[in-house]
């Protein structure tokens, strides 16, 4: 029984260590917008976890703030022979137990990344198909059955872990027990749905990193992000939201840093089907489906005023879309300009294409997915009834958007005509997009998965996979850059704009803004 | 009174049973949680190796009767999203929830209590009047929106109160808790106080009512013959005849409290129980939902048990009747 004098005493000790912190700020206080499922880093492929891994768990490529690809683990590559890879490893580089870095743990990495019990989205899709073995402790090569350029991306993916925990469950990693890695910061704390707590790693081959703790707490309410910013209870936040954004910037008390994120928010639509579910003709009766006619997708692209969506709708936080990824990206088309906003073009076309009178139309968005993505389906139907197709919208929550845009419709097809979605691309690179958005779908072969308006040409198809097969960098991002613009010829998916990566952090703090998201507490530095 | 306990465990039996069918199967109808799961570049062959590795594979029946036969044995299935059994995902942030539904209950009966019998022993007054008001407000102004408000107002312009979080926790009798500091108390105040407003402005409702009825009761005007202080015929006389359908009320309100603190936890960042629901609705993680709605069913049960015994101890004539049956 704790007597009452002893727990006041125990009240005052609990408050100290706070106070001694505010007093010399050697921590670094993050509040992130989206929470990590788990410290493991092979257990799930998505944007947060990847995020968190990469300060603890290091890849043998880098990718840099515009996911160019560059030296890791790995010190270099090179192809031995157009089917076989060889890495250098990282001399000197410890793990935080001490133990020495080498060639083992890469393979034995390979084995387990793919292979994590009841992993939600596995990594197994960076790893099929390539066969590692060790040269010596610092060399390893990476075979594949077909010549594969894309190598050094794939295997920027994930983190590389110690063999000496193999047989280390997720569980493991969430404990700390197992979470080792050569990362700057290592495992200090992961409690769900609150905080994870980093400790500097002191002995970091890439130099000592610039903070001694990094707190990183989930805030994925958007005012609760900012007012805990604004507060003082974080240093720094991510996924800034757009409506804030005038207001910080405003505040001498705080710098926002953004970039041109690697995602694209496009609108798809129903190819495939000779009448579509959600579009009927101007009084209402069955039509032939007009989205078959590359001169009616033309005509929808061009009644769009993307300035006009950045500057109203997402405040300036964004750029207009000519393609899939902006033309700094690898494999980007360097002659596609942003399609004009002409709405008498449009209806010119629509007529050319015979329908004069327009046509009825529902669209389908999610709800919360992509920031102001309502705001944005609801200004573009606005746009579109105003070239004389009545467009109506309906948004779902994103669970239930995907499912029905993906599967929804009889035989498991695609429900819906015409979908507003997103595209991030993780490789940063053209070639993803590509493969997933615009070649024509195929379960077996994997491509065209997320084609949710089947749009298919066997020329595009042919253009990426001769691309996809090209080892020189400049022949095979000319290549992508090609099937791209072939895709811009059909229209066959609407580009529409390019979101910004936003953060925001108080006075004094450099933050390296980043295209791919990651929120990385080593890029962020102290300035006087 | 033993027989009146199985017969309210028998009901909550069947209550969990239907609830469990129709939150498996409504979650099930909603979407695939596959497409919240996985990356989107992955290709359908991930896709469906996902669903083998969830046993999403299976129809929904067998993963029903699977569900089932899980659940007898006390295994509720792992978290889609966290791969953790989903019971020990819930009841590691039981406590934090629990912690902020009793620091509002408190701070109902604390703050509701003198209000309401203040304004109900002088109904007339200027300042019941304005006690008044401000409850229609408390009743009808959005949690989220006072939530905010009140961040905007005590962290960011006054500073005074960190805007979001969870104090440092202690580990108390195997609880977690963050009461035992006073920068926990720091923590805590503004979410409870976000929480409790519905139930302060319920608590002052019910006490000014139940005073002022009481008040013209004879046994008041008959202890105010006998010459008692007025602090005592308050006191004691109306506060404990006015306290039966206040306990009944704050007994049942306890349940919504840590079923519905949804908005509070979400605002404020508090690490409990009804963020994770909230993301776990999102993501369709069903082992989630399902554990969560077989607890909060449960919790229901024993709160209403508890209020009724409470009832039987405050009012004399609970117990008579009993003891008569």
């Amino acid at each position: 029984m704790l007597t009452r004098r002893s727990l006041i005493a125990a009240a005052g000790a609990f408050a100290l260590p706070g106070l001694a912190g505010a007093q010399d700020q050697p921590d670094l206080r993050i509040g992130l917008a989206f929470e990590p499922s788990s410290f493991d880093p092979h257990f799930h492929n998505t944007t947060p976890n990847k995020s968190l891994a990469r300060s603890v768990f290091e890849p043998l490529v880098f990718q840099d703030e515009r996911q160019t690809v560059r030296p890791g683990l790995a010190t270099g590559w090179r192809l031995v022979d157009p089917l076989t890879w060889e890495f250098a490893l990282r001399p000197g580089v410890r793990w935080h137990d001490g133990a020495a870095f080498g060639a083992d743990d890469v393979v034995f990495t390979f084995e387990r990344a793919p292979a994590v019990p009841r992993s939600p989205s596995s990594f197994a899709g960076f790893i099929a198909g390539k066969t590692v073995e060790k040269v010596d402790d610092l060399t390893v090569r990476v075979r594949t059955a077909e010549p594969y350029p894309q190598m050094p991306i794939d295997l920027s993916t994930f983190g590389i872990v110690p063999a000496s925990t193999r047989g280390a469950t997720s569980d493991d990693y969430n404990t700390g027990k197992s979470a080792i890695g050569t990362g700057p910061f290592r495992f200090g704390e992961f409690v769900r749905g609150d905080r994870t707590l980093l400790l500097r790693n002191e002995a970091y081959w890439g130099g000592m990193p610039p903070w001694r703790r990094v707190i990183m707490r989930v805030l994925r309410s958007d005012p609760t992000r900012v007012a805990s910013l604004l507060a003082g209870d974080v240093d720094l936040i991510e996924t800034v939201p757009t409506a804030d954004l005038a207001r910080l910037r405003g505040d001498p008390r705080f710098t926002v840093t953004s970039i041109i994120s690697n995602r694209v928010i496009y609108l798809a639509m129903d190819q495939f089907r000779d009448e579509s579910p959600f579009i009927r003709g101007p009084a209402g009766e069955m039509v032939r489906n007009p989205l078959k006619d590359a001169r009616v997708r033309r005509a929808l692209s061009h009644a769009i005023n993307r300035q006009a969506l950045v500057d109203r709708v997402m405040e300036g936080d964004a750029r207009p879309a000519s393609q899939f990824l902006d033309a700094s990206f690898f494999g980007a088309s360097k002659t596609l300009g942003v399609p004009a906003f002409d709405a008498g073009l449009a209806r010119r076309l629509l007529a050319e294409a015979g329908f004069p009178n327009g046509f009825r139309l529902k669209m389908h968005g999610p709800q919360g997915r992509y920031a102001n993505d309502t705001k944005l389906i609801e200004a573009i139907a606005q746009m579109f009834t105003r070239i004389g197709i009545q467009t109506e919208i309906e948004t779902l929550p994103p669970a239930i958007f995907f499912t029905r845009g993906s599967t929804g419709g009889p035989g498991n097809t695609p429900e819906f005509s015409m979908i507003m979605a997103g595209w991030g691309s993780a490789a940063g690179e053209m070639s993803d997009p590509l493969r997933n958005l615009a070649a024509t779908f195929d379960a077996a072969a994997g491509r065209g998965s997320s084609n949710r308006g089947r749009y298919a040409n066997p020329a595009v198809d042919a253009a990426i996979d001769a691309a996809l097969a090209t080892i020189d960098d400049t022949a095979r991002s000319a290549g992508l850059a090609r099937a791209m613009e072939q895709v811009s010829d059909d229209m066959g998916i609407i580009p529409v704009l390019y979101p910004l990566n936003t953060w925001a952090a108080r006075r004094g703090l450099g933050v390296a803004a980043r295209s791919d998201e990651f929120t990385l507490p080593f890029h962020v530095t102290r300035q006087s | 009174m033993l027989a009146f306990i199985l017969r309210r465990l028998g009901q909550a039996t069947l209550v969990i049973g239907a609830m469990i069918v129709i939150v498996f199967f409504g979650v099930n109808v909603i979407g695939d949680p596959v497409y919240m799961l996985i990356s989107p570049e992955m290709d359908q062959n991930a896709i469906e190796s996902t669903k083998v590795a969830l046993g999403l594979d299976k129809p929904i029946w067998e993963q029903f009767v699977y569900f089932v036969t899980g659940a007898v044995q006390g295994d509720l299935g792992r978290s889609f999203v966290h791969g953790e059994p989903a019971i020990k995902l819930i009841l590691s942030r039981m406590p934090a929830t629990m912690e902020l539904a009793l620091v509002a209950l408190l701070m109902a009966i604390v703050i509701g209590l003198p209000l309401g019998v203040y304004a109900g022993l002088k109904p007339e007054s200027r300042i019941s009047k304005a006690i008044m008001a401000i409850s229609i407000l408390g009743f009808s102004l959005p949690t989220f929106w006072v939530g905010l408000m009140l961040i905007m107002f005590f962290s960011v312009m006054l500073g005074w109160l960190p805007a979001t979080g969870r104090g440092d926790v202690v580990r108390v009798l195997g609880i977690e808790t963050s009461l035992l500091s006073w920068q926990g108390w720091t923590f805590i105040a503004l979410p409870a106080l976000n929480l409790a407003l519905l139930k302060i402005s319920l608590v002052i409702r019910l006490a000014r009512a139940g005073t002022r009825e009481a008040a013209l009761m004879d046994y008041v005007k008959f202890a105010r013959a006998k010459g008692l202080a007025q602090s005592r015929i308050v006191g004691v006389h109306i506060m404990k005849n006015i306290m039966i359908p206040i306990v009944t009320v704050l007994g049942l309100e306890f349940g919504s409290l840590v079923a519905f603190s949804v908005v509070t936890e979400t605002i404020f960042a508090w690490p409990g129980m009804g963020k994770l629901l909230l993301e776990a609705i999102q993501r369709l993680d069903r082992p989630v939902i399902v554990a969560y709605v077989m607890v909060v069913v449960v919790l229901f049960v024993v709160i209403n048990l508890v209020v009724d015994v409470l009832y039987s101890i405050l009012d004399p004539r609970v117990r008579l009747t009993e003891a008569k049956a």
